[in-house]
């Protein structure tokens, strides 16, 4: 069958990731064709700004380059301008002649920088800050000329000027509203923005309007005046001088050696270019800004940053509906169906994006419907933005304004240079603006996407989430002032340099990409936080923070956690082969990440019927014993709340010397561990001990500590020890979306620390306190006061309520913590403490999905999964 | 001399699982997944040597219980962005049983 035709116009970031997309779909589906109107394949725009100051290369930016399109079969034209769209016959022509057919066409024309409509401005020395060539004719003038003139205090200029002043020019910037940008900004942080601009020594020129660019100045008219040139009269070879009434004598219709010949010795010639046939003032470089109060500043470069504007026209004169953008719909489709558009060049719900995160978002959709899959909509995004400027931190997203109904929460340590201030609407954030200390940007930023319920957060927000201690990377939390060298993923050994450096390289913009490339924040996860602000601050408003509102299960398909154990539910899927089925998992197998959730999520829908999968569970649950580095497996017996006999001790004693473990300890969870034991002795050590397995390897209950409680202790009011015994025996063998951990203190000095476990009660005299959700490990989190009962039966179904509705609702990995923080204790609290019924009715579930589940260990002992644990030994 | 060794029934393994097999060259681990293919490496991973045998199987790659390295069973190859290799030895299945090829 022959393949379709696909014309795509404009090979910037958009357009490219669209086919990217594309291919990941449908790589064979359609004939591609490429027009750039650029002489460079794809690269990465938002890293001009680094090119600039110097800190990236050209060669450092590509993102696709001429390989890549080769390799995927597409055929590139590089300088090449489409100048018509012919919708009937279904081509698109360009400016040198050629015409290519196309059966789908997508317009990726990107933006035109705004150009102000003032004399002058097309004299050489002015550009925009839009491309390569821009950046080339900079660097260019950088080094001839001393002073440039940005204009535009926005996002653009001031990366422009900070390059330039790293450039060694001398920079003013000039901006038409009262302070720096002010889309983003609020005035205050703006002012601490300029102060320390200032610092690094950039100059400013607020509230001011440009009138006019004007010619370099060519030294006064004495020297001319000999070889026969009248003011105002062109004289033979066509040279028409003038004054103004500053003194300053401009020149037109001249070429730079018939002025040199008349004498003329301040002009850079190499940079003019001779005269033109018609030619204009364009051919004489700037040499000063005019504005409007009369003032006027030298400049031999002129940078227009003041705006940019959707390049629309090519489809407007094809007749496709524009309004300033190209209006599309929800999935990127012009209005005429072949079309699509996405990028800059859009209008999407009155929208024009000028951020890569939301053009991705974009580019992911239409090659959605390119593909001919047909299910993704775009329907807009938040955007936030951070300044690319090294040693500033600055963050803003969504609207800090905030109008009628807005509270804001502002916090101004101006001696310390920082500035952070959110605004809250019906206890949502909707925007914030944060200066000096951006750490907690994106954790702010998904809070506002996520539309969270914030009031429970409250008091925190501005103390903020890195506050709430991590441990790993020393404490550190703010990216930029981190050394190169400084180590950022403590588990996987990795440094600030090598993530920005592949960030760099290789083009990354997510975590994900991130965490595939480096393998920061692969691991135990406590550095996330750090490795998105270097991210941010690396890419800027490129930056998308994971969405974790919709997060697929893995890589393996797109359908989310909830959506998927909905359906186990609904459409009755009783095993892992019809699950991926149902769902058309890409991989047959999956891989190990989503079979050991989707056996989880079986198990726990299902739990008479399903028969576990041990191929899909880690190692350690399907050997039932921790691996260690050698190889070998460690065995902790379950010692209910901490209370062992002489007689446990002793066979404990006896199992270590007959097997020869290596070492014999105290755990953090008051039991005791034997190390060292060779994976085919486990069933042996198993049966000598005779004692139930303590789940320390599982997603599953882990341990109830328990302090001496009222039958020992002076100060105990309660007994804790008999009610934490009975919890661990009402939860054993107990699997869940991750491990469980509870503790029971006697009296509140809580020598059980129940305050950091996932149940948490805490004697008081008139009854219990129980508490949930708390986290004693990678970052520690208090937990948070559920309710007061009187009796050890209503904690043991409060509980127990609570734990089975973590383990029906939450995702896999997620410890009690993570999905409380999502749920909403709000939410939490109407289901356990405010729904009797309920809670009894997940009280009972959960004992129900107990009542049959065998000890594992003794299982085993009697032969179950026994090639498990028995190597092939070859006779000879 | 033929230098493949009868191993065992294919049964013996578990689909999406593995065996290790003791040999004068050391631990092999054996696997065999979804689709009944049989592959052989030697146990250990090229990151810290961890027991691959012991990892979860997939299509033809097998993922480290130790620290997630994903290793493809055909080749012995780390998956991209990690980078080692781990010997393969060559292995068929001839009426339900399988042979190791140790050359
Ligand atoms: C054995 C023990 C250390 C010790 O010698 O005391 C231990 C050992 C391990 N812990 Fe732990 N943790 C032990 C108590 C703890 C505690 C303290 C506690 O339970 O009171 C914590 C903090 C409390 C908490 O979880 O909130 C703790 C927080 C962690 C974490 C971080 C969990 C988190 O959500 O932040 C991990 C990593 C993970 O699970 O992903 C971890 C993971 C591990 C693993 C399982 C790592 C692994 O996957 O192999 C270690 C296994 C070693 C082994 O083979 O035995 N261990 N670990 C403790 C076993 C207690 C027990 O009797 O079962
Ligand atoms: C200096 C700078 C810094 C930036 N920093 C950030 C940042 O930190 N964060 C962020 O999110 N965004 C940033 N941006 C914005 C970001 O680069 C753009 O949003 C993004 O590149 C837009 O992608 P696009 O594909 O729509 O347009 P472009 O990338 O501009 O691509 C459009 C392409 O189409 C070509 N074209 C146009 N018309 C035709 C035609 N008729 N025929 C053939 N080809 C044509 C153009 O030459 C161009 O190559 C920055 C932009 C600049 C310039
Ligand atoms: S036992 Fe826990 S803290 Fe100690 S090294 Fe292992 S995972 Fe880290
Ligand atoms: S030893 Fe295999 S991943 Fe580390």
């Amino acid at each position: 069958m022959e393949k379709m035709k696909l014309v795509m116009i404009g090979n910037g970031m958009a357009g490219a990731r669209t086919l990217e997309e594309l291919l990941k779909l449908a790589p064979d589906l359609y004939e591609i064709e490429v027009f750039g109107a650029e002489p460079y394949a794809n690269y990465n725009r938002i890293l001009l700004s680094q090119v600039l100051s110097g800190e990236q290369s050209i060669g450092g930016i590509m993102l696709n380059d001429v390989e890549w399109y080769a390799g995927k079969g597409i055929t590139l034209h590089l300088n090449r301008q489409v100048s018509a769209i012919n919708r009937a016959r279904r081509t698109v022509q360009t400016s040198d002649g050629k015409t290519a057919g196309y059966d789908r066409l997508i317009i990726a024309t990107g933006s035109t920088p705004i150009v102000l409509p003032v004399p002058g401005s097309d004299l050489e020395g002015v550009v925009a800050f839009r491309s390569i060539r821009d950046v080339d004719t900079m660097l260019e003038a950088s080094v001839k000329f001393k002073s440039a003139v940005v204009i535009g205090g926005g996002l653009l200029g001031l990366e422009a000027a900070s390059g330039l002043l790293s450039r060694g020019m001398d920079v003013t910037v000039v901006h038409l509203a009262e302070w720096l940008m002010e889309r983003q900004l609020d005035r205050a942080a703006a002012g601490l923005l300029q102060e320390s601009l200032e610092a690094k020594g950039l100059k400013f020129l607020l509230g001011k309007q440009t009138v006019e660019l004007l010619p370099a100045e060519i030294p006064p008219s004495p020297p001319l005046h000999p070889q026969g040139v009248r003011r105002g009269v062109p004289d033979a070879s066509g040279i028409t001088l003038s004054q103004s009434k500053g003194g300053a004598i401009t020149v037109a219709g001249a070429t730079i050696s018939s002025l040199k010949k008349r004498g003329a010795i301040a002009v850079a010639d190499a940079t003019i270019p001779p005269l033109k046939k018609g030619g204009t003032r364009g051919d004489l470089r700037v040499g000063a800004i005019r504005f409007k109060d009369g003032e006027t500043l030298p400049a031999d470069l002129v940078v227009m940053a003041a705006g940019i504007r959707p390049s629309a026209a090519l489809a407007e004169a094809a007749g496709i509906h524009c309004n300033r953008g190209i209006v599309v719909n929800d999935t990127m489709q012009t209005y005429d169906p072949r079309i699509y558009a996405v990028g800059e060049c859009v209008s999407h719900r009155g929208v024009s994006y000028g951020l890569v995160a939301p053009l991705f978002e974009q580019a992911k959709v239409c090659a959605n419907h390119l593909a001919q899959i047909g299910i993704s909509r775009y329907s807009g995004s938040a955007t936030s933005t951070k300044l690319k400027v090294t040693g500033i931190d600055l963050f803003s997203c969504g609207d800090f304004t905030g109008g009628k109904g807005a509270e804001e929460i502002v916090l101004s340590d101006p001696s310390a240079g920082v500035y952070k201030k959110l605004v809250v609407k019906e206890d949502k954030i909707v925007g914030s603006v944060l200066y000096g200390d951006t750490a907690d940007g994106s954790w702010y930023f998904q809070l506002l996407r996520d539309g969270q319920n914030i009031r429970e957060l409250r008091d925190r927000l501005m103390s903020g989430q890195s506050h709430l201690g991590s441990s790993g990377h020393q404490g550190r939390n703010n990216a930029s002032s981190m050394p190169d060298d400084m180590e950022v993923c403590g588990c996987n050994g990795v440094c600030k340099g090598t993530i920005v450096k592949a960030i760099k390289e290789k083009g990354l913009f997510t975590l994900n990409d991130v965490r595939k490339h480096t393998k920061a924040s692969a691991s135990c996860g406590s550095c996330t936080g750090l490795v998105e602000q270097i991210l941010a601050s690396t890419v800027g408003g490129a930056y998308q923070p994971a969405d974790v509102s919709r997060k697929p299960l893995c890589g393996c398909t797109d359908y989310t956690h909830e959506e998927i154990r909905k359906a186990i539910i609904e459409r009755k899927l009783k095993s892992i082969p019809e699950a991926m089925g149902f769902f058309e998992w890409r991989n047959v197998n999956g891989c190990a990440s989503c079979r050991p959730a989707l056996n989880y999520y079986l198990l726990c829908a299902w739990p008479h019927d399903y028969r576990d999968d041990p191929q899909s569970r880690f190692i350690n649950e399907r050997a039932h014993a921790n691996i260690q580095k050698d190889g070998t497996y460690s065995v902790i017996p379950r010692i209910h709340g901490g209370v062992t006999t002489p007689a446990q001790l002793r066979r404990i004693a006896d199992v270590a010397e007959k097997y020869a473990i290596r070492e014999v300890r105290c755990t953090g969870g008051q039991r005791i561990n034997m190390l060292g034991v060779k994976k085919e002795d486990l069933p042996k050590v198993w049966s000598d001990l005779d004692m139930p397995s303590g789940f320390a390897y599982g997603k599953s209950i882990r341990t109830v500590k328990t302090c001496v409680g009222s039958e020992w202790c002076r100060f105990g009011v309660q007994d804790s020890t008999s009610l934490g015994i009975a919890l661990e025996q009402s939860l054993d063998r107990m699997w869940a979306p991750h491990k469980v951990k509870l503790a029971v203190s006697g009296c509140p000095r809580n020598c059980a620390e129940a305050t950091i476990k996932d149940v948490g009660i805490v004697g008081v005299e008139s009854g219990w306190e129980i508490y949930v959700a708390g986290n004693g490990g990678i970052k520690a989190e208090v937990s948070q006061f559920l309710v007061k009962v009187k009796s050890a039966e209503e904690v043991m179904e409060y509980a127990g309520a609570f734990i089975q509705l973590y383990r029906e609702e939450a995702r896999y990995l997620d410890r009690t913590v993570h999905w409380v923080q999502r749920a909403g204790m709000d939410y939490v609290k109407a289901r356990i403490v405010e729904d009797a019924a309920g809670r009894r009715a997940l009280h009972e579930r959960l004992t129900d999905a107990l009542r049959d589940e065998k000890d594992p260990w003794q299982e085993r002992v009697r032969g179950m999964e026994a090639r498990e644990f028995v190597p092939i030994r070859l006779q000879s | 001399m033929s230098e493949w060794m009868r191993i065992c029934p294919l049964e013996e393994i578990p689909r999406l699982g593995s065996r290790v097999v003791q040999t004068v060259k050391g631990e092999i681990a054996l696997f065999r997944n979804g689709s009944d293919e049989v592959f052989a490496l030697r146990d250990q991973c090229p990151h810290k040597g961890g027991p691959l045998s012991q990892g979860i199987v997939f299509e033809r790659k097998v993922t480290c219980p130790l620290h997630g390295w994903t290793i493809q069973l055909d080749s012995g190859e780390a998956v991209e962005p990690d980078h080692g290799c781990t010997h393969r030895y060559r292995t068929r299945v001839d009426k339900g049983e399988i042979y190791l090829n140790l050359a």
